[in-house]
């Protein structure tokens, strides 16, 4: 017989709530401002929707104050065990507002975009709820919050990607993404379930320590890995999981793609790191008997195949989407280097390289698309001879493509560098894998180096026309990317000190 | 000083962002005036320069003043890594015999480079952007005592170089340029992994801390036992030995690895050929002298049957891949892997003779082979060809350019009383002194057989004689009887030009003076690499295990 809480019970719930509530206010905020923007959208329907966008960025400015706030909080978790509020999670807050302000940014700048669609309205709301989603992803300690708040990325990814209904490529990738995210989430369901039936547990630190205190069964864990990899790997677009990423970064509107390609991208590995380094840490302490499944292995084939295949792959793109589509798979192969050390190096890394990867992937998007605003294309034969007609725009781009293969003074080199530290650090072990990494980025020179080749080495078909910049707006922000690379690629202290903050995450045993 | 000589021509290019690209003489006389201010603080910094002090490693308690000269030391960087203890990088730059030499080279070379850019006029305001960006790189490169920092400036050296070929060169630039950006990283992705890997395996002696200082990391007691790279872990200490070596060869270029010199060469324009061979090139061969000798004494000392044999092996090859060309600038480019290969001979004899050798082999080389692509420029600016056949008999009606490029092509087989001699001279008089490089130098001498003969048969097809039947230049009798020929479309003055005599003459006279008196030069590169051979012997590395 189902009984009723008594009242001492019912205010302790309330309390737990309230304060709970309290350290929930970024999010809650972004949720407000989702829905203000749906009404704000209403209002002016069919207007100028330069308010609906200054209104988001703004907006998204805003949740700034509320969320270095949080730094003063100890962390806790909060919501009955729900979620959770640590540096690491801060961190991925700033992240994802960041990067859908960026995004918001390059919108503005997608003249096609900008024609094509007919409302923009809930766009930029949906922009809004997808940072909502991809900070709960870096926040949830639960299995049934970690499912909730993925699909939460993953519904409002699909809309953005299908967004310019009337472009069959668009609404290709959208179909594309939602079939592929419908099996990888149906498998990481599985994959919890089996977790859960193993341990009784859907909170992940509990889930941790009941696996170490009975164990398992080896052949069952491995296998619940197996499928929770599936769904995570589907996020960060990891070989094997990388089908849908060409068609979708290809077929989805530019500043979609550059969203994905980094934030979605992020919220993958953040629920990665804290999933596996929580719930089933391997190698660490009071795991090093009893933890006979090594998904550290799992990381690795998935690590090399990504540097290798993305990469590779890339060298016969044609169509410059596409291309940086294959190259942020080579990407996560690289930022799953600084995972799979499991230290705090390491996650310092992992952590740094996204924010390079942040400036320097939506910078080149950002470019991308200023350039497509004057060719109309995205190929690569079409870049032929705008060096010269647009300089800002192309010295631009060749630093974030420079930073991308990780050459010096650029913010990927030294990305590149502290993967790499971290695995040396720990000895001769993954020096191999350092190999391959230091090997296929010598193959990343030759495709990244194809977009350059055609704006400055070539003479273009079409006859010489006046120097068209875009926007002032546009060439400010593109130059403040360029030189945030430039200038964090030499003094980049800063940076890793933040990072190495965040690399503190809730309930963690391994360093 | 130094900070000042290294970042001058980017202050240049930063000023010259400011000037509208319409104004072309302003954007190279900014240029020049920038590359003539780092002439005169590289003749500063050697007036002011002790030779007695010897550099490459720290002077006695580890502190590397007292040892090295001129000395910029700042924290630039200093992350907390948790458990590794603190990751130093230092902007750390100064200079001793090494690198003195090769500043005063690079400087040097930076004026006739920018002097010979003159007559561009595509583009010409990306064109000194990227020259003086190049310049920046180049001397950071030699001046870094800091891996970190030196490694910056390594790699800054890629891009500029890639669009000054790819932009600027000839008809199939695209594959030259990306040629030679793919091979030189493909060299120094791996010089990154040895840096991280030693940056974990020494510590800094007077802050304890782990450190890229390139002056800590050259002394053994440095380094930690067990580390990666420590004294202990031989195998990856070979490793790191060869994926260096590799790394720098692939820039001397040493054969196998120099298929992209000829390709660079042959497209570049010539103020670039010039500073690939005068200055670029070096930098493989001091980079080794650096970084990758002093880093692994007992590994190169190991190792110098196998350098002596590929230095003997670039000496011959070069000579016999350059008496096959046709293309004039194909020859000189394979004369270069010709004579830096020398430079690794004089290398492994690992005494000090082959060492000066080998250091004063560089800076002549410099300065030869720029003259040699100097004048291949000029007569391609006048004939739209280099093929050695579409000349003959230009000595009489070019005397000028006949002589100074007699002067050249001597200096460059080493003749007697030419600086070309005394380089490569030291290098077989050590050679033969080490027992190792002996048969080696024997061998090695056939090279000089058959680089006079490349040099003089090339030197006989095209000046001396009668002009040829299919030559690139009519010849015309005027009412004296006198013959004159004239290239066509080529309106200026048919023998050497103010501009040309500029750039040429001060060259020739440092090949002639130095052939004469090489003390200068000599005198100043002794000391550090009596001490570099000094740490390199094998007897400090037996006391120290």
């Amino acid at each position: 017989m189902f009984e009723l809480p008594s009242g001492a019970e019912i205010q302790s719930i309330i309390a737990t709530l309230k304060t709970g509530v309290g350290l929930f206010i970024p999010e809650i905020y972004l949720s407000v401002l989702f829905m203000l923007l749906i009404v704000v959208d209403l209002v002016v329907k069919g207007r100028k929707n330069n308010l609906l966008a200054s209104l988001t960025v703004l907006g998204l400015a805003g949740s700034f104050f509320f969320i270095s706030r949080q730094h003063a909080v100890k962390a806790a978790e909060i919501f009955f065990g729900m979620y959770v509020l640590d540096e690491f999670a801060v961190f991925f807050k700033y992240f994802f507002v960041l990067s859908g302000m960026l995004t918001v940014l390059v919108s503005v700048a997608d003249d096609e975009f900008n024609r094509k669609v007919r409302s923009i309205g809930e766009y930029y709301a949906l922009i809004v709820a997808m940072v909502v989603g991809m900070i709960m992803m870096a926040s949830s300690v639960d299995l049934l919050m970690m499912f909730l708040s993925m699909e939460l990325v993953g519904l409002t990814a699909y809309v953005l990607t299908g967004y310019r209904k009337d472009d069959a490529r668009s609404s290709e990738g959208a179909l594309k993404y939602l079939v592929y995210g419908a099996v990888s989430s149906g498998l990481m369901v599985y994959g919890f379930s089996l977790v859960y039936g193993m341990t009784g547990e859907t909170n992940i630190m509990k889930i941790g320590a009941e696996l170490a205190l009975h164990g398992y069964d080896p052949l069952l864990m491995m296998l619940a890995s197996l499928l929770i990899i599936a769904g995570f790997g589907y996020k960060i677009g990891a070989v094997p999981f990388h089908f849908w990423s060409p068609d979708v970064y290809e077929g989805a509107p530019t500043p979609i793609t550059a969203y994905l390609s980094v934030g979605s991208k992020a919220a993958g590995f953040a629920i990665l790191m804290r999933f596996f380094y929580v719930a089933i840490p391997h190698g660490g302490e009071p795991f090093q008997d009893i933890v006979g499944m090594d998904w550290v292995m799992l990381l690795i084939a998935l690590s090399i195949g990504s540097m290798i295949y993305g990469n590779v792959v890339a060298l016969w793109q044609k169509n410059v989407k596409r291309m940086l589509a294959y190259s942020s798979i080579a990407h996560a192969g690289y930022l799953l280097l600084g995972i799979l050390v499991m230290d705090e190096l390491g996650t310092q890394a992992t952590l740094f390289y996204l924010l390079g990867y942040l400036l320097m992937n939506i910078g080149a998007f950002y470019v991308v698309i200023l350039i497509a605003n004057r060719t109309g294309s995205e190929n690569l034969d079409d870049y032929r001879g705008l060096g010269r007609k647009m300089p800002l725009a192309g010295a631009a781009l060749t630093v974030f493509l420079i930073s991308l293969v990780g050459l010096p003074p650029t913010i990927g080199f030294v990305g590149k560098l502290m993967i790499f530290s971290a695995l040396l650090a720990k000895g001769s072990v993954y020096i191999w894998l350092a190999l391959i990494g230091v090997l296929t980025s010598v193959i990343s020179l030759y495709y990244y180096m194809l977009i350059p080749l055609n704006m400055y080495l070539r003479e273009s078909q079409q006859p010489d026309e006046a120097p068209a910049q875009g926007g002032m707006l546009h060439q400010a922000a593109i130059a403040v990317l360029m030189l945030l690379t430039i200038y964090f690629g030499l003094f980049f202290q800063p940076l890793t000190d933040f990072a190495k903050v965040s690399s503190s995450m809730l309930g963690l045993s391994i360093y | 000083m130094l900070s000042l000589i290294v970042f001058l021509p980017i202050l240049a290019g930063l000023v010259i962002l400011a000037v509208p690209s319409s104004q072309k003489q302003i954007i190279r006389i900014v240029s020049l005036l920038a590359a003539i201010a780092q002439g005169v603080l590289a003749v500063l910094i050697w007036r002011g320069y002790d030779a007695s002090m010897p550099g490459i490693i720290a002077a006695e308690g580890g502190a590397p003043e007292g040892s090295f000269q001129f000395i910029e030391r700042l924290p630039w960087i200093n992350l907390d890594l948790g458990g590794f203890g603190s990751l130093n990088i230092e902007y750390f730059l100064g200079v001793d015999g090494l690198s003195i030499t090769m500043v005063i080279l690079t400087a040097l070379i930076s004026i006739i480079g920018v002097l010979s850019s003159w007559p561009i006029q595509k583009q010409v305001k990306g064109y000194f952007i990227l020259y003086n960006l190049l310049a920046t790189a180049m001397m950071g490169c030699f001046v870094a005592l800091d891996f970190f920092l030196f490694y910056v400036f390594w790699e800054l050296m890629l891009l500029p170089m890639y669009f000054l070929i790819g932009i600027w060169g000839g008809p199939n630039r695209e594959y030259a340029a990306i040629k030679f950006f793919l091979y030189t990283l493909f060299g120094s992705v791996f010089m990154l992994l040895v840096m991280i890997g030693l940056y974990f395996s020494v510590i800094d002696p007077l802050t304890g801390n782990h450190t890229f200082s390139l002056v800590a990391m050259a002394s053994q007691e440095n380094y930690i036992k067990d580390a990666i790279l420590g004294p202990e872990s031989m195998m990856w200490r070979y490793a790191a030995f060869i994926v260096l070596f590799v790394g720098f060869a692939i820039k001397v270029p040493m054969f196998p690895f120099h298929t992209w010199l000829p390709d660079a060469h042959v497209e570049a324009p010539t103020p670039i050929s010039v500073i690939l061979a005068g200055v670029l090139l070096k930098l493989g061969t001091y980079g080794m002298m650096r970084i990758n000798f002093p880093l692994f004494p007992e590994v190169f000392q190991a190792s110098l049957y196998a350098i002596g044999v590929l230095g003997a092996i670039n000496i011959i090859y070069g000579a016999f891949c350059a008496l096959a060309q046709q293309d004039l600038k194909k020859m000189v480019a394979y004369s270069s892997i010709s004579h830096m290969g020398y430079v690794l001979l004089g290398l492994a004899a690992a005494n000090s003779e082959g060492m000066v050798g080998a250091l004063y082999q560089m800076f002549n080389h410099g300065t030869i082979t720029s003259m040699l692509f100097l004048l291949v420029g000029v007569i391609y600016d006048r004939a739209h060809t280099r093929q050695i056949d579409k000349f003959g008999g230009l000595a009489s009606y070019m005397p000028v350019y006949a002589a100074v490029v007699t002067i050249a092509w001597f200096a460059s087989l080493g003749l007697p009383g030419l600086s070309g001699f005394i380089s490569e001279a030291f290098v077989f008089v050590g050679a033969f002194s080490s027992e190792t490089t002996r048969n080696i130098a024997i061998v090695s001498v056939l090279g000089i057989v058959f680089g006079a003969a490349y040099l003089l048969w090339s030197l006989q097809r095209m000046f001396l004689g009668k002009r040829k039947a299919d030559a690139a230049y009519d010849l015309e009798v005027d009412a004296d009887g006198h013959e004159h020929i004239h290239f066509h479309d080529w309106k200026g003055k048919l023998d050497l030009d103010a501009r040309e005599l500029v750039m040429l003459v001060p060259l020739a006279v440092i090949v002639i003076f130095l052939g004469i008196y090489p003390m200068p030069v000599l005198g100043m590169l002794t000391s550090s690499i009596n001490k570099l051979v000094e740490v390199l012997s094998p007897v400090v590395m037996t006391a120290l295990n």
